[in-house]
């Protein structure tokens, strides 16, 4: 059954599909498993954290570290791998957990200090890319035969696409997250949290974990993506992936979440990183279209979709309006 | 606020400790901090190189400012100074004077700032959404003018006002400093500041009153992308060039940083331009002991996020609340956290 | 008194401080179970206050709960709704983004293998709700349905995680007649089960409709609790309004009003006020009458463009004027002081002074700014007219007393040489003293020829200063009263709607 909340889901989805079909109009080429791996293997780690993009922004809030929290976690690797011996899985869990502690952290000082998460969370942005810096202002390469191993896996479609490992990592942190905010009582908190912080706190939603899980989940996200990007480049550099909160932010935004908070679905973040992916495939594929495009297009889908939930809003005021008779009090 | 001098000394009082504390520092690091010498017509120094370094943020500081006292937040400054620096050394380079290039670029930072203004007062989309749009296209717009290049210029009047010198004055300082004052005077002078304050203490009460907030909303938008052209159109001058994917990177946060500093609420209401611009010194001066200090400047960036924690901590309800709790016992103290107002109807989001 | 059937809450000498106010004053509440018990009072009387209390938002100061003889101390609401006092509130207060069942079962959503079951939520959703005869498919989101039916959604969940104590804050604020009554059927069924609940509403003939017994509040003490089968809707006026209504004789100032300056013309919108039509004249103070919820804000807010009206007319002089929002209406010389200073009226953190000259300022656009020597005379010749008491003139308004900050408000708009000045509660929340110097103030005016319009609860004072009465009900203007008519009890009988008026001019 169709629902109205559904809608910016579906125009999303719709959106991909008309985008892919334009893409394959153009240059049939596209039209194949190699394109579809790439979408996902190079589109891994921003998928990753815009999971955890997401559930900040149904929360009502925005995460603007997760950039340099992916710097920090590559620098890290690959500092801890080039100096000690450890092994990269537990370098892999070590990072994990500071991570999650960081975001857990800003979601600590958000709610106690009941500061805007914009202006804690820009600090947590200074903070991880400074601690980058501090480790290393170059690049560090990766050489670790586990690196190896674990780019090495990928499964071979018949038309020659190479699904890899990082890709299946994205789609995996793609379904558990919308297992988590559909099927689980935090699920359901982050929404109320979204829905309306003083009301969810009325009907006795608990606020406090409910945020600092939100944070530490997109820390911890960001930390995922930051172990997927060092697989991707094999290095680790701290002026890596700067400004990519704003992609992710994008992509929660394109993939119809509302950035206000309580509206939008996991799924729908899922097609906004492949509809921003198909956007660069599109003009790699062009090779005369120049690459600026992608902003100005993605900032145009950016301003489409704002204003389409705009629109969604007012429709439901208004129709709620019908059925009270009582007038906005604004 | 047009009061007494007193007052102004006191409201900047901080933020003139907090410099005086980063210079003394420069001092300390580097014992000829304040010497200035006169060659070749042209003033140098490390106190000269602050005031210079810091115009780009000194200037966004100044536009910001005032969207900040209307509960709003313009991200998009940064791109706005690579669409008007790019605006310019295209028209530049195109044949036409320094000064048509400088009145496009500010033109087209009128644009940018109308269209933030329109989304924020006419459509109500929450100010960090509706610029978030210019900050993520704007750049691609900017690329767009310069084609990808980074488009340099010799126009010697262009390059005067980011490089050059007035009466052995570099323009950068003069101009951030004369702009400043400019505004200072305008929104103090004139109701335009009371007005202001008055749309980010209490819209609602506002429009009772008869003020124009939508007009007011979309004026000040604009003011901040004219600051954000002007600021771009100096770094352009600076380098002799338009670099799209550079220019004004991250300044945006710089100049939010510099208004925070400066003691102003993100929640909006009462402001202090002064106060703004002696944060982007204050920032400035920072870099600069960093910097002279030999210090690796990869440290910049924590030094940066320790000083917003503080000030988080510092501005924080909450512990404004506890602090106001420890000295209830003061007379008639009427607080604005009156529990009795505590009702379900607000949690406006 | 019977101890073997005990009361399901007792609330005994209940008290709680604000700084500078005592909310509520040794209060005392019994529920029996089974019952539908009002709590009546006008705003600022303690009702809010002491349902915060009891359900744990608030901590009490004083007094003691008894829960089924248990004493208890719930520190939050969650913990209240656990202990078994649910609560629903006016704006219903369910979360509009999520679905009907997913309110339903926030927190305590059933669950399957570690996850929510869904389709097993919806089904006892469905069957949960059928039980209060409502047949919707609650895996629809919230805001589908109507306020009515929302408000039966926050009923069901408040009564499935609690059971024993309902407290009702307004339920009704919103709804049309028929969803009333699907309301109170619903309640019906509950004082059948055996629950005792609470009723908070402004609405008499609710009340009467639906309660066995009401508590009436006024200025944070209990003034009585009736069964209201033995009581007349006039009773319960007289114990919340708090005047013995006898008769009075005021001197009628002569009508030497001037010329008709304000014509009202079927003004309306609808779901707020029907519409409403009248007239002033310079040198006239004109009353609305009306308990709280019946069209007098409304009515003030509409004439002013506050809020657009969708129908009817302003003429001034005789000719239409057009007022769609707050600024047309001060070019035309309107002035409204607003019922709730603290959110419409001030602005907290400026200065008084500020405060004062704001108005006339924006009036003057911000190009034309007032010269500081004509703001510091303008500020202290009102300061000093109406006797605001202050430090200094450049503290933030916010400091100031409600009496004060009410004042420095008046001084605003009558900085601003309003022709027609509309009052909204001039009165509400303020000390005694500054009471009646606002008292004195209106007749000042009215006197040197200024059109007043004033909305208040305070009806002696209404009374004192009006030379006519508007009387509100249902959001509708239901009696004119003028000269010797204008009495408190010829308002509470048309507040009331008892027929037969005495000496009523048809």
């Amino acid at each position: 059954m169709i629902r109205s909340t559904h809608l910016p889901l579906l125009v999303t989805l719709a959106t991909f599909i008309l985008a892919y079909a334009l893409c394959v109009y153009a240059y049939p080429s596209m039209l194949s498993t190699r394109v579809v791996a790439n979408l996902l293997t190079d589109n891994a780690f921003l998928g990753i954290a815009a999971v955890g993009m997401t559930f900040v922004i149904l929360s009502g809030g925005i995460d603007l570290s997760i950039g340099s929290v992916i710097a920090f976690t590559g620098v890290f690797l690959a500092v801890i791998l080039r100096d000690t011996s450890v092994h990269p899985l537990i370098a892999f869990m070590l990072v994990l957990t500071i991570t999650t502690a960081f975001g857990a952290a800003m979601g600590g000082l958000i709610h106690y200090l009941e500061m805007p998460p914009f202006i804690v969370t820009l600090a947590g942005m200074f903070l991880a890319r400074g601690a980058a810096y501090v480790l290393s202002t170059e690049s560090v390469p990766i050489t670790h035969e586990f690196y190896d191993v674990l780019q090495g896996l990928y499964w071979k479609a018949p038309s020659g696409g190479r699904f890899r490992l990082i890709g299946g990592v994205m789609v995996l942190t793609f379904l558990v997250g919308v297992l988590v905010a559909h099927r689980t009582r935090f699920g359901q908190n982050v929404y109320a949290l979204g829905g309306g912080g003083q009301t969810a706190k009325l009907m006795g939603s608990p606020i406090a974990s409910t945020t600092v899980g939100i944070y530490a989940i997109s820390g911890g996200l960001a930390g995922l993506a930051g172990i997927v990007f060092s697989l991707y480049t094999s290095a680790g550099y701290s002026l890596a992936t700067v400004g990519v909160e704003l992609d992710a932010i994008a992509a929660v935004v394109i993939g119809g979440t509302l950035l206000t908070g309580g509206y939008g679905y996991v799924a729908g973040t899922f097609f906004g990183i492949l509809i921003m992916g198909l956007i660069q495939t599109y003009i790699v594929f062009d090779g005369t279209l120049s690459s600026w495009w992608t902003k100005i297009v993605i900032g145009g889908l950016l301003f489409a979709f704002i204003v389409l939930q705009k629109g969604l809003t007012w429709a439901t005021q208004a129709r709620r309006r019908a059925a009270t008779g009582f007038a906005d009090p604004s | 606020m047009p009061g007494p001098k007193h007052s102004v000394l006191k409201r900047i009082m901080p933020q003139l400790l907090i410099l005086a504390a980063a210079l003394a520092l420069n001092v300390l690091v580097f014992p000829d901090f304040f010497d200035i010498d006169f060659r070749n017509g042209r003033l140098f120094g490390s106190l000269i190189d602050v005031l210079n370094r810091g115009a780009p943020v000194a200037i966004l500081c100044i536009g910001m400012t005032l969207v900040i006292a209307t509960r709003g937040i313009d991200l998009s400054v940064g791109a706005v100074m690579a669409i008007a620096g790019a605006t310019s050394a295209a028209v530049v380079t195109d044949g036409h004077g320094w000064g048509t290039a400088l009145l496009a670029g500010l033109c087209a930072g009128a644009l940018c700032g109308l269209w933030n203004g329109v989304l924020v007062a006419v459509l109500k989309i929450q100010p960090i959404v509706a610029t978030l749009v210019l900050m993520v296209a704007g750049r691609g717009v900017a690329q767009l003018i310069t084609e990808g290049k980074i488009l340099t210029f010799s126009n010697e009047g262009l390059i005067h006002l980011g490089a050059g010198t007035i009466a052995g004055v570099p323009t950068p300082i003069l101009i951030w400093m004369a702009l400043g004052a400019l505004v200072i005077l305008v929104v103090r002078r004139t109701a335009l500041g009371m007005l202001i304050e008055s749309i980010g203490i209490n819209e609602r009460s506002s429009r009772l009153a008869g003020i124009n907030s939508r007009v007011l909303l979309v004026c000040v938008y604009l003011v901040s992308g004219l600051c954000a052209a002007l600021a771009g159109v100096i770094v352009a001058a600076d380098i002799k060039g338009a670099d799209a994917n550079n220019a004004g990177l991250w300044l945006e946060l710089d100049a939010i940083l510099a208004v925070v500093i400066g003691g102003n609420s993100l929640l909006g209401g009462r402001f202090s331009i002064l106060a703004s611009l002696l944060g982007a010194l204050i920032i400035q001066s920072v870099n600069s002991v960093i910097l002279l200090s030999g210090m690796p400047p990869e440290f910049n960036l924590v030094i940066k996020a320790l000083l917003i924690l503080a000030i988080l901590v510092i501005q924080s309800p909450r512990i404004t609340y506890l602090m106001y709790m420890l000295r209830a016992s003061g007379p008639q103290p009427q607080p604005d956290t009156d529990p009795l107002s505590n009702s379900p109807k607000e949690e406006a989001r | 008194m019977t101890h073997n059937t005990g009361p399901v809450l007792h609330a005994k000498g209940i008290s709680k401080f604000f700084p500078g106010t005592i909310a509520l004053d040794d209060v005392e509440l019994r529920l029996e179970s089974g019952e539908v018990h009002a709590l009546l009072g006008e705003n600022g009387a303690g009702k809010s206050t002491l349902i915060k209390c009891l359900t744990g938002a608030y901590q009490r100061d004083g007094g003691t709960i008894r829960l089924d003889g248990q004493e208890v101390a719930p520190h939050s609401t969650a913990e209240s709704q656990k202990l078994g006092i649910g609560t629903v509130y006016q704006e219903v207060n369910l979360l509009p983004n999520l679905t009907v069942a997913e309110n339903l079962y926030l927190g305590r959503q059933p669950m399957r293998w570690g996850l929510v079951a869904r389709r097993k939520m919806n089904a006892m959703a469905r069957e949960s709700l059928a039980g209060y005869g409502l047949d919707i498919d609650p895996a629809e989101p919230l805001t589908t349905y109507s306020v009515a039916i929302q408000q039966v959604v926050a009923v069901a969940r408040a009564v499935e995680m609690s059971g024993k104590v309902l407290i009702l804050d307004e339920p009704t604020a919103s709804l049309d007649r028929d969803e009333v009554q699907l309301l109170f059927s619903v309640i019906r069924q509950l004082r059948e089960r055996g629950l005792a609940v609470v009723f908070i509403t402004h609405f008499l003939d609710q009340v009467f409709e639906i309660s066995d017994r009401a508590t009436i509040l006024r200025n944070g003490r209990v003034v009585g609790t009736r069964v209201l089968a033995d009581v007349t809707q006039k009773d319960v006026v007289t114990l919340m309004l708090g005047r013995q209504l006898e008769a009075q004789v005021h001197e009628r100032k002569a009508a030497a009003a001037g010329g008709t300056l304000i014509e009202v013309e079927g003004l309306g919108k609808r779901g707020m006020l029907e519409p409403i039509s009248l007239a002033l004249r310079e040198g006239e103070v004109v009353g609305l009458a009306g308990l709280l919820g019946s069209g007098r804000t409304e009515t003030a807010n509409l004439i002013f463009g506050a809020v657009q009206a969708d129908q009817g007319r302003i003429l001034l002089r005789g000719k239409e004027i057009s007022v769609s929002n707050p600024r047309e209406a001060v070019s035309h010389r309107f002035a409204l002081c607003p019922e709730d200073r603290k959110t419409e009226g001030i602005v907290g953190d400026l200065s008084v002074r500020d405060n004062i000259i704001l108005a006339r300022q924006a009036a003057q656009g911000w190009m034309r700014p007032i010269p500081r020597a004509e703001v510091n005379e303008i500020a202290e010749r009102y300061v000093k007219a109406l006797d605001i008491r202050l430090a200094s003139l450049d503290m933030p308004i916010r400091l100031l007393s409600g009496g004060n900050q009410q004042k420095a408000l008046l001084a605003r708009w009558l900085a601003t040489n309003p022709d027609f000045l509309i009052l909204d509660e001039p009165t509400r929340g303020i000390d005694v003293g500054a009471h009646a110097e606002i008292v004195a103030l209106i007749e000042q005016l009215r006197a040197d020829g200024m059109a007043l319009l004033v909305a208040s609860s305070e009806l002696e004072e209404l009374v004192a200063y009006s030379t006519r009465v508007v009387v509100l009900r249902d959001r509708r203007a239901v009696r004119e009263l003028s000269g010797d008519l204008i009495t408190p009890q010829n308002i509470v009988h048309a507040i009331t709607e008892d027929d037969a008026l005495p000496g009523e001019v048809a």
